[in-house]
């Protein structure tokens, strides 16, 4: 089939984890941009979710550390994190590996991927789906993109592995959603945890919207750490993902949460 | 190279059931397998957040072995400007504290 809905949303811990430290309306809030965006997945009724997450450590060190990564086993566990620190359960997540199979061959064509018969799903994957497919009973790939650990992946090459994504996704007879989760602009599990650049994120998610490859390619590392913390570095899923729906984005839900720790954000994009 | 070892310290007892039990049990024997400076090895032994922070930890990691610690998260952040305070500003990695000791960015 193709590729029938993209988007991006935020995956910080705090969201369900911190939850209780939240005003109610704040929280309501958060949970009704999920709910916008779950309703856009549902409608386009996936096969399978690709999930483009950043590295946190979860099943990757820096013994030997793959730049992108996609797993491919018949089912996953998750959370790594402590559940009551987390908010989630842990719980048993489906995987499809003779489809991870299939679209890692396609994206090896034009970038190098590790593969993994075995993952652990940490926040990046678990605080996503808590909201979008809460009974956990939809087939998930599991991607992931090194943000966390330098040298990093430059830019460029987030964008040419999700145009590889999309390849792949074109290549198969699945009905496929693809995800990017992370961002924008914070400093997690630092004393600086709260603080948000919000002009920032203002600034980059309009610039996703508009999926302009050169401004969205145009950030330097340094840069992004400096007025977006090292979390910023995590605007890879979201090139991705804007390299592989090829169309305009439209923003669901922004709202910047200090407790939570980031602006926390939903959006999809046009598949064109 | 020895801040790798306790970053990958770390990333084991995140993971792993059995290191978590030895941590708790056999502590002593546990830590003197791993090649550490003697500052490291207090660190680990004491679960000083504040120091860990201070030698370079990548955040991803110290964040979940504070909860392993019984540490809430208020208490966490603490112990990181705690550690600033007393040892001064972190010496590697990305996780460089950017706020004032004394800020509570998100009121905790």
């Amino acid at each position: 089939m193709s590729l029938v809905f993209a988007g991006v949303c935020s995956h910080a811990p705090g969201i369900t984890g911190r939850a209780h430290l939240a005003e109610p309306d704040v929280r309501d809030d958060i949970v009704q941009g999920f709910g916008r965006m779950r309703d856009q997945l549902e409608q386009a009724h996936p096969d399978a979710v690709i999930v483009i997450a950043a590295e946190h450590f979860a099943n990757f060190f820096m013994n030997n550390m793959p730049a992108y990564a996609i797993g491919m086993a018949e089912s996953y566990e998750g959370p790594i994190e402590d559940p009551t620190w987390l908010g989630i359960e842990k719980t048993s997540v489906p995987g499809n590996a003779d489809l991870s199979r299939r679209i890692i061959t396609e994206v090896m064509q034009s970038v190098d991927v590790a593969y993994a018969e075995e993952w652990r799903f940490d926040h990046g994957v678990m605080v996503p789906l808590h909201f979008l497919t809460p009974r956990y009973d939809t087939t998930i790939i599991p991607v992931n993109i090194n943000c966390q650990g330098p040298p990093l992946t430059p830019l460029a090459r987030a964008w040419a592995f999700g145009e590889a994504l999309r390849r792949a996704c074109d290549d198969v007879p699945e009905r496929i959603a693809i995800i990017g989760t992370g961002g924008i602009s914070h400093w997690p599990a630092t004393p600086d945890s709260g603080r948000i650049n919000e002009p920032w994120d203002r600034d980059f998610m309009q610039r996703w919207c508009a999926n302009n490859r050169e401004d969205l390619l145009s950030y330097k590392d340094e840069d992004i750490y400096r007025d977006a913390g090292q979390g910023g570095f995590e605007i890879r899923t979201f090139i991705s993902v804007a390299a592989a729906a090829r169309g305009k984005g439209e923003i669901l839900s922004f709202r910047p949460v200090p407790i939570f720790a980031v602006s926390c954000t939903t959006a999809s994009m046009a598949v064109e | 190279m020895s801040l790798y070892a306790v970053q990958k310290f770390l990333y084991s007892i995140n993971r792993d059931a059995e290191v978590q039990r030895r941590y708790r049990e056999d502590r002593e024997r546990l830590l003197a397998e791993m090649d550490l400076t003697d500052e490291e090895r207090q660190a680990i032994h004491d679960g000083d957040i504040g120091k860990l922070y201070v030698l370079g930890c990548n955040g991803q990691l110290l964040m979940h072995f504070a909860p392993l610690l019984g540490m809430p998260w208020a208490d966490y952040l603490e112990a990181m400007r705690e550690g600033v305070r007393r040892y001064g500003p972190v010496r590697a990695g990305i996780y460089a504290m950017t706020t004032g000791t004394d800020e509570k960015i998100a009121g905790v």
